[in-house]
Parts: structure tokens; C-alpha cells; sequence
């Protein structure tokens, strides 16, 4: 049988690639497959890992235990690092030739390398960054009851349109948009990392877990790349994603750099936590890239989310507006950062600051 | 050799963005600039010239007022422009753009030691998906996140970043880099450039100028063409403000620490 991405009666099942740096699985696999499983049971199709790697078959079960059904393994040397050319070849190969119906990478720099360049290759459409996926019309409608001010009832739907519906947000946070692949399949997203739940992992599933070989060709006169080498950061990274608490500086800093960020990591110490910074403070240099919060940096949802001297442009309000409480301080008492915080004390950083860890350490004090 | 620089004019989402009733963007309300990421990669084409003397082209696609946007890069010191534009390239997804993008760098020709600079995403879509389509399209080698580009003879060496850390790349040109702002930093227009700007050469490259390339066909370019659709598109709706705390002192923090522990959040 031919590949012909518009016969879209040929393509079946919900497929997840699931990244692995290093032989170690990423984070995002497991949240894109505790999602992935939830549209399976929707369209009442399996759930497929796709395993890429050089001697990676040992990672399988553990995909099983966050939901895949199945995982479909491509194991090669010349797949131990990532290269746009290899692995695009060998997922573009596989996928002509079982045709899935959805096709879902996490948006890492890997995931966003790779995604278009299939998705281009299969002549297919492609979501970037999405932050949330439904099939159901009804839970869809459910989502934007919640998350929109469209008037859901007053419109009329398609109750059994099966489409993917795959959100994100554009224009930099000001807009969120809903987009469709209807004609051509597989319908393919890239997902933002941090944002989908991932679920608890499931022993007899990880037992249950069928492992398949497909067919493919990959020649080392594929590549047109040569990696050199792979280096892992000299400095530990700091987990935004998954910190319960987050002490973020913005421009209010300025005056001070180094004071305000030292008022930032006492305060993020004693709540157990980790400083974040919007753009102005990345892009001053202030702090490191992986501290960004926002559209352009990382989405975050900690149980506490402290901004200092952050006016909240829409592009980070994007990035933490789901913290589960906000707490803002800004001598702006118009700072749009106060739009969305739970708690606002309008005052100078640079005081409220190190009064707000001593209190914080004496109400935990006095617990 | 050349250097062909794809670069995109946005709306600056991080000024004011007015949104219509209806929820799509009231683009006429808003300023526009170049993309970010785009003034890197032109900051790398011109940086490869001051070093090698090669020539620099610059393309977009979009409206005719775009021009402008390219003729400032002339200024900087780019060599040639060309800009695709037409009605029938209107309502382009990620997908037909970089077909239409692609037939149009054919037309201006890629030769066997030619890179492509693309910025990394534009600040509107922040997809980035077009760098990479655009590279399959051609048919040639990309890779993305650069922060360091060295050329040697007929291939580059590439830092490409990652999350949590990066990796070195060589990779044979022809071929496609997308760019990152830890790249480098974007020079100013000089006077002398903006004297010449507007005798240097600007192309228009319309939808009869690229129908006969394989890659533009009614079926695959403008809205009819993009296989994703916008099902949907809405504002997300302001959470609600919570509680402005009474002064900023001991007493404030405090209060706010007592919540806290109340809640059972610290």
C-alpha cells in the first residue's frame, strides 16, 4: 500500500515519540503518553511509543507503565545521538508505513527540530507548542466554558467531529488559538513541556507492554550531519518546571542587580524553592537562560510563584498565570503583574523583600 | 558563496496588542519590527561577509509594506533583497510558507557552498517550524538553536544548544541554520548604508514570478493549501485579581506569612 497522507481512513492509532537523551527517558514522554492515552480511549484506538535509540529496548517497559499499549522500537548505532537526518528518516519510514492517526513529540529543542521536518516530509500539518489537546466536542467545550470568554452555547458544533484539537497560545500570550489538521493525516503537535499531567505510573501495564520491530533502512550516507560531541551544561540547571517554589526577579532589580538577587535566593531558600527571572532579567544577563519563565521560556506551576520588580508583560504572564498562588510585589500599584496575583503588596522590592523571608521564616517558626 | 537570510516582519506583541471582538488581532493598531531572532541570523550573514566577503541576500514574504523591513537590512549591509508577495500566498501556514519560501530561494539559486541563516521563531507564531520545513523542501541539511557558526571549506561547524547543555555540529553545506540571540549582537544601519540602500537591488517575486516551480501549486500554498486550520481562536480570560495587601512593612509580610501557613502552603 502506498502512503497518501489524505486517505485518512488508512491511519490508525495515536502514536507519542518518546525522546531519550543518553539512554535516559525524558520527562515530557511521560506526560505526552499519560495525555496520549486519554485521546486512545477517546477514539477507542491503542496508544504507541515510538523508541528510537542504540541499545534503548530496556526503556520500553517503562513507557508501558505511563500507558503505551505498544512501542514501536528502531534500534541503530546510528541513532545513539540525535540527528535531524537519522531520526527524521527512520520516523518518517516507519510512519508511511503504519500510519498513525495522531502523531505527538514533546516541544524540546530536539522535539521542534524534528517534528516540522517530518511533518514537511509526510505532507501533513503540524501544531507547535500546544498546551492542551482534546478529541471529545463535549470536552472541548467544557475546556473553553473554563478557559474562554466564547460564548460555547450560543455556537453551533459538530458533536461528532473526531478531529485532533490542539491549543496553544500566540502573539506572545495575547491570543490562544485552537488549530485543526482535518484533511491529511497523522494530525501532529509538538506539546510544551511541564504542562500536560503526567499520571502514576502502572506496574502490570509496564509488564503488559508489547514490544514491535518494524522495518527500516538508515546507512551512515543518510547523514549529511557528524556530531562531535555532546556536552552536558557545566553548571547544574535549575528545574523550573518541576519546583513547588519559584522566587522570579524582573526589571525591578536593576538598581541593584546583585542585592536584588541575593534578596531573590534568601527568600527562595527559606520557602525551598528556586529563582526564576522574566525576560528583562535574561536578557540583561542577569541570570542564565534556564531560569526564563514565560512564553519564550518555561510554563510553570508551582504551589508558590513570587514576582519581584516583574511588571508582568502578557509573555510572562503566559508562563505562570497557573501558579497554584501568585504573590507580587511592585512599586507600580498599575502593574499589570497585580491582574493576576492571589496576594499584592505595592512597596520596593528591595525592603518588602527580605521582610517577607523573615516573616515567612517566623510564621514557619511558630507552626 | 552566498548567504541567503530569511527574516519576517512581526507585530511587536511586546508593546500593546489590540484584539478585535471577534478575537482575531487588530493588526493595523499595532507597531511592527523586525523578528528578534532574524537580527541575529542577519548579524551572522553580515559577520561571514565581513570575513569572507561573500554576498549577502535577504527574502521575506509578506505584504508590500515589508519592503521597508528590507531595505533597513540593505542598509545594514546586506547586498540584494527579494520579497515575495501575493495574494494568492495569503492565509500560508507554517507548511505553504515554506513551500512558497523555498521556490522562491531556488529562483534566487543555491550553490554548493551556500548557507541559509533563519532566525530560530518569529514572536508572532513562535512556532519555528519554517526553518526546518523550509530546509526539507530544499532538500538540504539544517540544524537549529545555533550559538556559535564556524565555516571551513565546504562544511560549518555548528554549537547547537540544548536544554541542558549542547552539542557540536559539522554539517556539509549547502545547508540551513536557524539562530538564537546568545549568537551574537545585531549592528546598527551605518550612514553610509543607509545612503546606498535604496541602489541596491530589491526583487519582487509574485505568485506568477514562482508558478512554474513544482512547490507552488493553487492545492498546496495560501489558506487553501495549509493543511493545519485555525479551528478556533479566543482571548484567554483575565484571572481574577486577588487581594491588594494594605502597606508594604513588617507588619504586611506578616500577614501574608500567616496566610500562608494557614493555608498550608509553607
Amino acid at each position: 500500500m502506498g502512503y497518501d497522507s489524505k486517505k485518512i481512513e488508512d491511519f490508525k492509532n495515536v502514536w507519542v515519540f518518546c525522546e531519550q537523551r543518553q539512554g535516559k527517558l525524558m520527562n515530557t514522554d511521560f506526560e505526552l503518553l499519560s495525555e496520549g492515552r486519554k485521546l486512545a480511549n477517546d477514539l477507542g484506538v491503542k496508544l504507541v511509543g515510538l523508541l528510537l535509540g542504540d541499545k534503548v529496548e530496556g526503556l520500553a517497559k517503562e513507557l508501558g507503565s505511563y500507558g503505551a499499549d505498544e512501542v514501536v522500537l528502531c534500534e541503530s548505532e546510528l541513532l545513539k545521538d540525535y540527528t535531524t537526518d537519522a531520526y527524521a528518516k527512520v520516523i518518517c519510514d516507519v510512519v508511511q508505513d503504519i500510519k498513525p492517526e495522531i502523531l505527538l513529540f514533546g516541544a524540546s529543542n530536539i522535539g521542534r527540530d524534528l517534528a516540522p521536518r517530518c511533518a514537511a516530509r509526510l505532507h501533513t500539518g503540524l501544531c507547535a507548542d500546544c498546551t492542551h489537546l482534546d478529541i471529545d466536542v463535549p470536552q472541548y467545550k467544557e475546556f473553553l466554558r473554563a478557559n474562554s470568554t466564547l460564548d460555547v452555547d450560543g455556537t453551533k458544533w459538530d458533536e461528532g467531529d473526531r478531529n485532533l484539537k490542539m491549543t496553544r497560545p500566540a502573539f506572545g500570550g495575547h491570543l490562544m488559538a485552537t488549530i485543526i489538521c482535518p484533511r491529511f493525516r497523522p494530525a501532529m503537535a509538538t506539546v510544551r513541556p511541564g504542562v500536560l499531567k503526567k499520571a502514576a505510573p502502572d506496574q502490570a501495564k509496564a509488564d503488559a507492554v508489547q514490544i514491535v520491530r518494524p522495518n527500516f533502512s538508515l546507512e551512515a550516507s543518510d547523514l549529511k550531519t557528524t556530531v562531535l560531541a555532546v556536552e552536558k551544561a557545566a553548571k547544574e540547571l535549575v528545574d523550573l518546571i518541576g519546583a513547588d517554589f519559584i522566587v522570579s526577579v524582573g526589571r525591578g532589580i536593576a538598581a541593584d542587580v546583585e542585592k536584588g538577587k541575593k534578596i531573590a535566593e534568601d527568600l527562595a531558600n527559606e520557602l525551598g524553592g528556586v529563582v526564576g527571572g522574566s525576560r528583562a532579567a535574561i536578557d540583561s544577563g542577569w541570570l542564565s537562560a534556564d531560569r526564563q519563565v514565560g512564553q519564550t521560556g518555561k510554563t510553570v506551576h508551582p504551589k508558590v510563584y513570587v514576582a519581584l520588580g516583574i511588571s508582568g508583560a502578557i509573555q510572562h504572564k503566559v508562563g505562570m498565570q497557573d501558579s497554584e498562588c501568585i504573590i507580587a510585589v511592585n512599586k507600580n500599584s498599575a502593574a499589570p503583574i497585580f491582574e493576576v496575583a492571589d496576594y499584592g503588596i505595592c512597596g520596593d522590592l528591595f525592603t518588602v523583600g527580605p521582610m517577607l523571608t523573615e516573616a515567612i521564616k517566623a510564621a514557619k517558626a511558630a507552626k | 558563496m552566498k548567504i541567503i537570510v530569511c527574516v519576517k516582519q512581526v507585530p511587536d506583541t511586546s508593546g500593546k496588542v489590540a484584539v478585535n471582538p471577534d478575537g482575531t488581532l487588530n493588526r493595523a493598531s499595532m507597531q511592527t519590527i523586525i523578528n528578534p531572532d532574524d537580527m541575529n541570523a542577519v548579524e551572522a550573514a553580515l559577520s561571514m561577509k565581513d570575513e569572507t566577503g561573500c554576498e549577502v541576500v535577504v527574502v521575506t514574504m509578506g505584504p508590500p509594506p515589508a519592503e521597508g523591513m528590507l531595505r533597513e537590512l540593505l542598509a545594514m549591509g546586506a547586498d540584494r533583497a527579494v520579497l515575495i508577495s501575493g495574494r494568492e500566498f495569503g492565509g500560508s501556514d507554517t507548511y505553504a510558507t515554506s513551500q512558497i519560501l523555498a521556490a522562491g530561494i531556488k529562483k534566487i539559486g543555491i550553490d554548493k557552498d551556500d548557507i541559509i541563516f533563519a532566525g530560530r521563531q518569529a514572536i508572532d507564531g513562535d512556532t519555528a517550524q519554517v526553518g526546518p520545513q523550509m530546509a526539507e523542501k530544499l532538500g538540504i541539511p539544517q540544524i537549529t538553536y545555533a550559538a556559535e557558526i564556524k565555516k571551513d571549506g565546504d562544511s560549518i561547524t555548528v554549537k547547537r544548544m540544548l536544554e541542558d547543555g549542547f552539542m557540536m555540529i559539522k554539517m556539509q553545506t549547502p545547508c540551513l541554520v536557524t539562530c538564537i540571540k546568545e549568537l551574537n549582537s545585531p549592528r546598527y544601519m551605518s550612514i553610509g548604508g543607509i545612503m546606498t540602500a535604496y541602489e541596491k537591488p530589491l526583487e519582487i517575486f509574485d505568485y506568477a514570478a514562482l508558478k512554474d516551480d513544482p512547490l507552488i501549486d493553487l492545492d498546496t500554498i495560501g489558506l487553501k493549501g495549509s493543511p493545519t486550520n485555525i479551528f478556533k481562536s479566543f482571548t484567554p480570560p483575565q484571572k481574577g485579581a486577588g487581594v491588594m495587601l494594605e502597606g508594604a512593612d513588617k507588619n504586611t509580610c506578616a500577614k501574608l506569612a500567616n496566610i500562608l501557613a494557614e493555608k498550608h502552603v509553607i
